[in-house]
Order: structure tokens, then sequence, then C-alpha cells
């Protein structure tokens, strides 16, 4: 089933008669953050809020010799001047390893610095105040003598004896090694009419949300409970680190996350300054506020992609793919971030690589060593992006080998659309995808044949351009297969409860979080459809662990699928709940009676029977009008989680449409389209607003963004003048249509829809680039971004 | 001389006297001192966009202009601008095509595009998409892509010249 | 990050900021603050003070008089964006200026402020070069006027005093035969430059005369590719290429070979604009 047109309403066997399942139905809490309104953690203040600033290691790898306090102590408005040995007696350190990753390390990390820095930007001592500017002040008052220790900086000599061992307690400077070796590979080299190979490499960048990371924490001494306001994804998993490292139950702890202004993997993360702070208001009894600001934001956020893959493939003549091989090497930071670890990118690409494609012949090799950078980890579509650029970049640079045209060589090699259940080289379970139908589409929307025939004519000008494609598959909904069996306390399943109040509408508590993907909009659409009531009737709270089910929150694409089914099934069991009361009411059989539109009613000949309002009304204030013995139970809770499959794949095709200007090397974005199949459409738009924004932090990647670092370590752009962000005037416009094939390990069948864009758009720019210059023997473009500068190499033009 | 200043303005129709650190920004002073918490602080040197305001009619970067220099000046927040109703269908269009995803960007982006639409008014004219991208540049948006907020804003400027006509 | 803390004082004249500036050797002036503002939020800058000079009186204003285009200091982008008496008497700034910032800067950005800024990757110091405009300048011992060619020293280093203030900028105003190119290429619209080029020319005949070639981006202040003028009077465009002699470095955008080809591309396309016939 396909959706041509942007934001159509797509009618599913979800169809109740007042359903909202797949209606562009507006979110219902856009007002507040249109006037202003909402309220972001930077914007809390509390009572007696002191604000800390961290003082940060200028090297990236220095003994700290000392730390001179005193001036800094006297300085107006100072409240303490903590350094790392002093927080250490409040929080203890972590390891971010995972019991299924075998063989990761790292070692124990503090929330401040302790004796060494390890990283240019590491927080290596706090200074609390009453004002923010004066904790800056003060900070400049702080004499830190450090000794300057060698800074690891080039993953490729990481593990060479030679190199410094960052953490002498490992042994080595690798985190953790993968290998993967599946089918015949040699064999099927050797039988291959063509083998193509290239190095790709992804530069390492940042997720930049708009709003800066931020936390206030409130220790109540009276109450001995913390209360953590904090811009996170997924609060339950926060709880329960903040309650481990403070040696506090979690009921101790409570976690609210407000408005948050971005998150896209990067507030996912436990952050050694955000855990310094909660230390903080344990020590000084009172609330602490941290906001990073942008330039430390730039070298403490979580960096991501770093990575160098070699790539191999082999094709026969007439386009079948015969083997995959890769050997990905990343430089992380000198931790593995904790809890979610910094193996899981590497450990993704060597699962997705080769994905989409039918080849039973894979080899890969990861190794993920330690850097005297910036930590890295998981952002929006982890691993996604980097392992469709090689499968991408190598499926088209062997069509190009063999002369065939980039759809064809899919054609010919994606898994078929009637071969499900299927399973990849890598082991990946894929219930149902839709290759093939989602390429016809693409081929249909974009006019391919056209798009061809204009694009030979403008090179006949000189004018180039290029039409890039990447067919991917996407992880979403996962199971407990992604972090629970590792040991980390990262819930995969999820819980909706659903209240009638008494005027008649419906509260919805989820355990998921709104990060502006709209989630909460989600959550409404499924209840009031299975409930029965309009949307104005409901009202959705999120993002806070003392009133809202234990969940998982936001990440890997699970809000909707996972928490989604769980509002779903909750609004179902409340219809069920109260058509008891209206059935005892009535003195009618419930089965004969439907709730539509906020009214219960005759199921088969849709009469009135009765308003919520007056249902309430008897329930909660007149329960001695009904049947002795008979309770109203008027609230319900409902969980999910995924049992059928460790993940629920969707998958997709991207096209770019763009011209390189061969004078200058740059390149302008003309057009790009998604086809995606993600289930159950519950909201089009929300979906194609996924996908596009997806699509524009794919090419940030791919054309702009880069954390650059020299030699010694230091980041060189770390500011917004000099890190590039994708801003409007070089951005395309972006089409999307959809292909539906519901998971049916939920009643709902929805599968996730936010990291799709972003998997998928840097391989596909890639690829149009190629394409533009092939014409002209350029060297094929492997090496992200592509800068102008590299373009013109690449022509061999400087 | 003074590390403090005092200044009085207008803020939203309203006359605000205080005391502040000559230090200040006006992005913090609004935010800080007068809970004007709309105005967001994104970058804190001029970049992002999240701290756009207006001060005498014209869309300034809260975070490169200080508190001191805005005595007896007239500012307008999104708050202000949100109360008077003056971009009551802009914020509508936003809401209906989903132009904003987490919002942190959606105050500062409606100021400066509503300048855009005003200038537009003034020349009669209904603006490009391309001179819409172009005048909102200065405005990061991480979640959107920018495409639905180009159709949102088109969609107004539209709607307000053939309300004119 | 916040500013360190300075004082700040709102100068009513001339000789008051003047006097000011006397007496507190590491104050700055303020003006549209577009770039001084951000680097105290980085406190890449620390001044005891802040001496706002916008409630001058006199320093703003776009003026077209005896053969030139006098801007005030304090004349905001915006208002040269949308003179008229920019448009039809300097159109070398008319076009430069949609590649100045956003929106919001150019409301606030002063022209004034550019050039005593003298940044080399900014628009305004080549087109003043390019124009072999003047700026005058005012300071305890008085006024005078200096030359482009004369003004610009070094990295964000200017003929200007310690304790001068810009006043305006003067630009010969075009006359029938003035030919203007300007170009620069930026990864995003409104960023610093990888490389720009502003150029002036007279019309002679079919050819050019009194070609100025003024670069930004590519040294530590705006420069003047000599060489190549003097090839693209002759209508040596190839030659005017060939005679690039800058020697560009390294940064964070483009190596110094890329930015030299860049240069040679820029040359080729303002080339063809000086070229065009006038309306």
């Amino acid at each position: 089933m396909k959706i041509t047109a942007d934001s159509p309403p797509v009618l599913s066997v979800l169809d109740r008669p007042n359903s909202y399942i797949g209606r562009a139905v507006p979110r219902p809490n856009l007002q507040r953050l249109t006037q202003g309104r909402g309220q972001y953690i930077s914007d809390v203040t509390l009572p007696r809020m002191a604000h800390v600033a961290y003082l940060r290691s200028p090297h990236a790898h220095a003994r700290i010799v000392s730390i001179a306090t005193e001036a800094a102590k006297k300085a107006p408005g100072v409240v303490a001047v903590v350094t790392g040995t002093e927080l250490a007696k409040v929080m203890t350190p972590w390891v971010g390893v995972l019991t299924h990753l075998k063989g990761i390390k790292s070692a124990p990390q503090y929330p401040i610095a302790v004796d060494r820095a390890c990283w240019q930007g590491e927080a290596v001592c706090a200074v609390v105040a009453r004002t923010r500017a004066q904790a800056e002040d003060a900070c400049e008052l702080i004499d830190i003598v450090y000794e300057e220790l060698p800074a690891v900086t080039n993953p490729e000599t990481a593990l060479d004896p030679a190199t410094p061992v960052i953490h002498a307690s490992l042994g080595d400077n690798l985190c953790f090694e993968r290998k993967l070796d599946v089918g015949e590979v040699d064999k099927a080299f050797a039988n291959s009419d063509a083998v193509v190979e290239a190095t790709f490499v992804t530069g390492r960048h940042t997720g930049v949300c708009t709003e800066p990371r931020a936390v206030v924490a409130d220790w109540n001494e009276g109450e001995q409970r913390m209360t953590v306001y904090h811009a996170t994804q997924a609060p339950h998993m926060m709880q329960n680190l903040f309650a481990k490292h403070l040696d506090l139950s979690e009921s101790q702890v409570r976690v609210l996350t407000k408005d948050v202004g971005g998150s896209f993997g990067i507030k996912v993360h436990t952050y050694a300054d955000e855990m310094a702070t909660v230390a903080l208001s344990k020590l000084l009894k009172r609330p602490v506020k941290f906001v990073a600001d942008r330039i430390e934001s730039f070298v403490t956020d979580i960096h991501a992609r770093d990575h160098r893959i070699k790539g191999k493939i082999g094709v026969t003549r007439d386009g079948v793919i015969t083997a995959f091989e890769i050997d990905d090497l990343t430089g992380i930071g000198p931790y593995s971030v904790y809890p979610r670890t910094s193996g899981i990118e590497a450990n993704q690409v060597v699962n997705l690589t080769g994905g989409p494609y039918n080849c039973p012949n894979y080899r890969a090799q990861a190794r993920v060593v330690f850097q005297n950078k910036n930590v890295m980890c998981q952002y929006r579509a982890v691993g996604h992006p980097i392992a469709v650029a090689v499968t991408e970049g190598l499926v088209e640079l062997a069509a190009a080998k063999i002369g065939m045209d980039p759809l064809e060589i899919r054609r010919r090699n994606l898994f078929p659309d009637d071969g499900y259940p299927a399973q990849t080289a890598s082991g990946l379970k894929l219930e149902q995808l839709s290759h093939h139908e989602a390429l016809a589409h693409l081929d249909t929307m974009i006019n391919y044949a056209a798009l061809r025939a204009e694009q030979k004519a403008l090179r006949d000008k000189g004018i180039y351009r290029g039409i890039g494609f990447a067919s991917f598959i996407e992880v979403t909904n996962p199971s407990a297969a992604f972090y629970g069996v590792g040991g980390a306390k990262i819930t995969s399943q999820d819980g909706a409860t659903v209240k009638l109040d008494a005027q008649g509408a419906i509260t919805i508590h989820s355990g998921v979080t709104e990060q502006g993907q709209g989630a909460e909009a989600v959550l409404a659409q499924c209840v009031a459809s299975s409930f029965g009531v309009s949307m104005d009737r409901v009202r959705v709270v999120t993002g806070d662990t003392d009133n809202t089910p234990y969940g998982g929150g936001t990440w890997a694409s699970r809000a909707a699928g996972i928490g989604g089914e769980a509002a779903w099934q909750a609004g179902k069991a409340l219809r069920g709940n109260v058509l008891a009361v209206a059935g005892a009411m009535l003195q009618a059989k419930p089965e004969e009676l439907d709730i539509r539109n906020g009214v219960v009613v005759d199921k088969t000949t849709g009469a009135e029977r009765l308003g919520l309002d007056e249902l309430a009304r008897v329930a909660y204030f007149r329960p001695d009008t009904l049947p002795p013995g008979f309770q109203a139970e008027l609230m319900v809770t409902r969980h999910y989680v995924p049992r059928g499959w460790p993940f629920a794949f969707t998958n997709g095709i991207q096209a770019s449409y763009l011209e390189v200007d061969t004078d200058t090397g740059f390149v302008k974005l003309l057009r790009h389209w998604c086809v995606e199949d993600c289930g159950t459409i519950i909201n089009p738009q929300l979906v194609n607003e996924q996908i596009r924004g997806g699509v524009v932090q794919g090419i940030g990647a791919a054309l702009f963004e880069q954390c650059l670092y020299d030699e010694r370590g230091q980041m060189l752009n770390g500011n917004m003048a000099d890190y590039l962000v994708p801003m409007a005037v070089e951005m395309p416009d972006i089409d999307c249509g959809h292909v539906v094939s519901p998971t049916a390990d939920s009643e709902l069948g929805a599968k996730g829809a936010g990291e799709a864009g972003t998997a998928g758009a840097p391989a596909c720019i890639m690829n149009a680039i190629n394409d533009a210059l092939r014409p002209l023997g350029a060297q094929p473009l492997t090496d992200m971004p592509f800068t102008p500068g590299k373009i013109l190499r690449a022509l061999g033009k400087v | 001389m003074s590390m403090d200043i005092d200044i009085t303005l207008t803020v939203n129709g309203e006359r605000v006297t205080e005391r502040v650190e000559a230090r200040k920004t006006l992005v913090d002073f609004v935010r800080d001192d007068l809970g004007l918490t709309g105005s967001h602080v994104g970058c804190e040197h001029g970049v992002c966009g999240a701290c756009t305001m207006r001060v005498d009619g014209v869309i300034v970067r809260g975070c490169l202009m200080l508190a001191a220099q805005c005595d007896g000046a007239t500012v307008e927040t999104i708050e202000g601008l949100s109360d008077s109703g003056e971009v009551a269908d802009l914020q509508a269009a936003f809401e209906q095509r989903n132009a904003l995803q987490c919002g942190y960007c959606t105050p500062g982006m409606l100021t400066a595009a509503q300048e855009l639409l005003q200038q537009a008014q003034a020349r009669n004219a209904v603006p490009s998409r391309d001179e819409i991208r172009e005048h909102i540049s200065g405005n990061y948006c991480r979640c959107t892509g920018y495409h639905a907020i180009v159709d949102a804003v088109e969609s107004v400027a539209k709607a307000r010249a053939g309300a004119k006509s | 990050m916040k500013p360190a803390p300075f004082a700040y004082k709102k100068a009513r004249s001339l000789d008051e900021a003047i006097a000011l500036l006397g007496e507190n050797p590491d104050a700055r002036l303020l003006a549209g603050g577009q770039s001084l503002m951000a680097t105290l939020n980085m406190r890449l800058s620390a001044p005891s003070l802040l001496i706002d000079i916008n409630g001058i009186g006199g320093l703003g204003g776009i003026a077209h008089k005896s053969g030139a285009v006098e801007i005030g200091a304090l004349a905001r982008h915006t208002d040269a964006e949308r003179s008229a008496t920019i448009a039809q008497h300097a159109p070398l700034i008319a076009r430069a200026m949609p590649f100045i910032g956003h929106p919001a800067i150019r409301n606030r950005g002063t022209l004034g402020g550019s050039i005593a800024f003298a940044d080399p990757a900014a628009e305004l110091p080549a087109c003043l070069l390019a124009l072999d405009g003047e700026v005058d300048a005012q300071g305890p011992k008085g006024k005078r006027t200096i030359k482009a060619g004369d003004y610009f020293k070094g990295l964000y280093e200017t003929a200007l005093g310690p304790q001068e203030i810009l006043t305006a900028i003067r630009l010969p105003a075009a006359s029938a035969d003035t030919r203007v190119g300007f170009a620069e290429l930026a990864r995003r619209h409104g960023d610093y430059a990888i490389v720009g080029l502003a150029a002036s020319a007279r019309a002679d005949g079919k050819g050019l005369k009194d070609v100025r070639l003024a670069y930004f981006g590519v040294g530590n202040t705006p420069l003047r590719a000599a060489g190549s003028e003097a090839a693209l009077a002759r209508g040596d465009i190839d030659g005017a290429v060939a005679a690039l002699d800058l020697d560009p470095h390294d940064d964070i955008q483009a190596t110094g070979a890329v930015k030299k080809h860049l240069a040679g591309v820029l040359l080729r396309r303002v080339a063809a604009q000086l070229m065009e016939q006038r309306p």
C-alpha cells in the first residue's frame, strides 16, 4: 500500500469509527512551543539553586599535578569548588561495557577527572556559584599544573606496540573487536567477474542539538530524595544510574524530562559532567544547575561515526553480488560510554553491511580503539549511515564497473518481497520487508528515465548532475536483545496507563518520552482510536519516573512501535472496563456496546446510549447506584515488548539529484526523495517529518559536518561558525513515499521511522556525486564529508 | 565606571526598569531577569538564531546585544508576539504543517519569518521558497530539515497576500 | 559562556568616546557588536570597559556628495542594503551586501565596524580596497583621512591609532564607465567565504582600465592582485589567472592550494561580470 501524496490518511485494519490511525493529526502539544511557553530544562529555576561551571582540560592527555582552588573559593558568589578526588567520595565511577559484546573493555570513569585528564574538554574541577557567570569567573582563578602526556590520536597506529597505552590497566588500546566470516567469501570473490575495493571514511561528527545538554539536580536532605530535571531520552535508565552511583535506592530518585530541545541520541548517555552535577547537589544539599554552553558541548557531547572501512564487493557479469567484505576501524574516546558502550556502533556496522541484499558470503572485521579525543557513542541511526555508505557505495561502484544501471543491480540482488521471513548473512532476522516495491515506487516518483535524459542533455552542455541511490534497512522496535541481554538496566518493554477522569476525558501516562518527534501525538492517536474518543479529550503525560509506567524512553525508533502498542492496548482495555460500567448502568451486554466519539453507543445501530461524562459521574460519585459487588476500574495499565523478533527491521530507498560545479567543487542539492516502509503508519505527517529531518542530518554528514582534530588531540572547529551544520539555503526539498508492511508482532503493526532518513542520505549523496563526476574520470569519492577541496582533488584540479 | 547599569525599556508593551550587570546579554536578561524563557540560548556566539527577538522593530540576535544597550529600547519577544496575536496565523501554520519538532528554534524562527512576511507585504509580494530559505538562513533547526518550515511560511505569505488583495 | 566582567559607558559624543579610550587603554568600542560580542561571550577578549558609540549623533547616514559616496560609521548593513544611493552610486557594495551574514546580523552590524574590525575574510574591507576608498578617522589629534591602500596593516590590524575612531567610509561614486564585480565561495550562505573577490574597473572601449582586484579570505588582510589586474586590463584572462601571486594559508575550510585554485575560478567569473555591459 502506497502513499504518493504528502500526508493523506492511510486506512488500515485498525480503523474504527473514529480512528486516528493513519491520519495527519496535528500534535496536541505544539501551541505552547510556538508561543514560547514550553519549559526546557534550561528554563528551570528552583529556590536556592546554584549554577555549576566546569573547568576543562586544555590538553588531550595530561597528568594533573596539582589543583590550587583557594583564590576561586574566595571569588564573589562562589558556593564551592570541588575537585575530582573530592567528588569521588560522593559518587562511584562506572565502566561502559556490555556482556554480549564479547571482550569489550574500558576503564573506570569518574564524574570529574581524578589524577589524569584523557581528552581535551574533560572536566577537571567544578565551581558552584550563585550565577553561571560568577562560576565562570572563578574558574579563571583556579591554577592547575598539568604534565602533558603523549596523546593517542591516530586510530591506524593505536594498536602498534610503539603507541602509548591510554589505560595501562587494560593492557592495550583495543576496546572491542568483532570478526565474522559467513559462507565462502574467498571462493565467491574468485568466482566473480568483477571485484571492487574501496576505502570509506565517515567523518567524526556530532548531534548539535539546538538546546545544549542541561540538568538541574535537587537533593532534598530532609526527604532523602534526589529530583533530577534532566533533558534526557531515557528517564528510567538515568534513575537507575543516578541511584546506583550515589548508592541510593531507585525510589529515592525521580527524573523529570520536561521539554527537550532535540536529542537524536545525544541525550541518551551518561555524561560525566551531568553525573557530577547530580553528585554536587547531593554534596551541597541544594539544587545545582548545569547547562552546557555550545563551546563545551562540542568537546563533550558524544561524537560518532569516526570510521575507516575498507570494503570489497564481488559481482558477476550479470550483476549478481557474490560477496561483501569489510574491515572497519573506529577510534572512540578514552572511555567506552556508559551504559550503552562505544562498541555498539561498530557492532552495528558489522550487522548491517550488506543488509538489503540476498548475498550469503560475508566477512567482516571491526576494531574499536581508544583515543585521546572526546568520547564517541550512539547518535541517530547508530552505525547505519556507515554500513549503508559502505554497502551502497560498493554496489554502485560495482554497477559502474560492469556497466549496469544502479537500480537494475539492486533489483537483481535485493531480498525478494515474497521471500520473507529471511535472514541476512550477518544473521539479522527479517520479518517482512518491501525493497522491490519501494524501489519501483521510487523509480516512478523521481521519473527516473526522464531524470537520466535531463542529466545526459545537461552533460553535453558541461553541466554535471548526478543521481544517486541508497537502499537500506533500519533497526527499530528493539527487544531485550539490544541492551538487556548485555546486563544494562535499559528496559525494552514500555507501558501506558490510561485513565478516565471524572468528566469523561482521558489521561495517558507513558514511559516513552517526547523529544519533538511527536510521540505524545502518536500515543494520543492510539488511545483515542482504541478507546473511542476524540483527540481533544486526551491528555498525555510523559517524562516523569514518579508518574509514568516503567519504560525505556525514546531511542532506536521505539516510541511509536513499542510505546504506541502499549497505549493502543491500554486504550482497548479501558474501553472494555468502561463498557462493563455502561452495561451495568444500562442493563445491556457490554459486548453489544461500543464507544464512539466519547459516547457509549449501541454497537450495531450506532445509537447513542450514554455520555462518558455521565458514566464517570456515576462511577466516581454514585457507585452506590451500580449493582452490588460491581467495581468500576477506570484506570488501566498495559505493557508491551516485542517478543517475536529481536528487532522490527524497516527498509527503504533514497535518491538524490544534485549538481557539481566542477570548477569549484561545490555541490548543489536539487532534490531528494525517500520511500520507506515503517509498517503501519500512525501519523503520515510525523513520519514524513522524521524522514525529512533525518535526511538533512545525513546530508550534514555527507557534505558539511566533521569534528576536526589535530595530531595533539585538539579539536579545531568546536564552535558553530567553524563546525558547519546544515542551514536552510543549502538544503533541498524532500519528497517522501511509503510502502506499508506491518509487523505481525503487535496489533498496531507499527515499526519505527526516526532514523531511516539519516541512515540512507550520506550514501545517497556520495553516490550522486560520483555519478555526476564519473564521465570526467574522477576518482570515486568515499571520504566524507565531501568538501570542495576533496572534489577538486578527485577531479585532478588541485 | 559601574559594572552595573540601570535601564528602562519597554518589553512586550510593558515598561521595565532594572539594574543589570553590564556584561549581561539581552537574551540572558529577558530570560533570567524577566522570566521570558521563550527566547532560547543555543550558541551564545551569534550563529544559531535561537535567541532571535525584535529590538526597535527589527530582528536581532539576543546574544549579540547587551541588556545595557537597550535602555530606552522597545523589545519584543515571542511571548509578546504571541499575546498580541501578531503571528497567530504563522503559529497556526507551523502547528498544522508540523514545522517544528522539539520547538527550541521555533520562537526565533517565527520571529525571523515574520520579518520577511512583513517586508514582503510591504512590497506586495509573495516571497519565493528560495527567498524564504535565505531569510531564515541564520536560524538553525536540527529537527525538521527546513522543508516544513518553508512550506508553513510560504502558506502564510500566500494567505496574507490573498487576504489583502 | 558568559562574558568576563566589564564596565559599560554610552558615549554621547566622539570627543567623549576618544577621551574614554585615552583613559582606558584596554577599552573596546561597541558599534554593531556582531563580531565583538561573540568574542566577549567566548571570553576570547576581556576589556575592562565597553564604550558604546551607538548613541553618538551624526555617524549614521549614507550620502552622495562631491563625486563620492560617504557612509557614516554607524550605518547598518541593512541601511546600505536598502539604500538607493548605494544601489546607484556604489554598486559594488550593493552586490556584496546579500553575502554578508544573515538578516538579524545585518540589522545590527555596521559598515564602520566591519572596516574597523578588518576581518581578512570579510567582504567590505575588500570592497573598500577594490574601490580605492578611504576612511575618515578622528582621534585626540583631530581628524584625518586614510586611503584604503594604507589602511590595512595586518591580521585585524589597521592604521587606526589606539584612540582613533573610524567615523566614515568614503567611496568614489560610480560613473557611467564604472564596472564592478563581486563573487565569493562560502560553503553556506552568509558564512565567511573560503575565498572572495571584489573588483572594480573602468570601461575602456571594449576593454578595461584601472582594474582593481581585492581578494578576501586569502591572507592577513584583503589583498590586491596587481599582476592579474594588469593582465585583465589587457583582456588576457588566462594571463590574469596565471599571474595570481596569492599564497593563501591552509585553514579549516580549505587548503591553500584549494583557495588558490578557487581564486582563479573567481577571477574568471568576476572578469565576466566586469566585461558585462551595464544595462
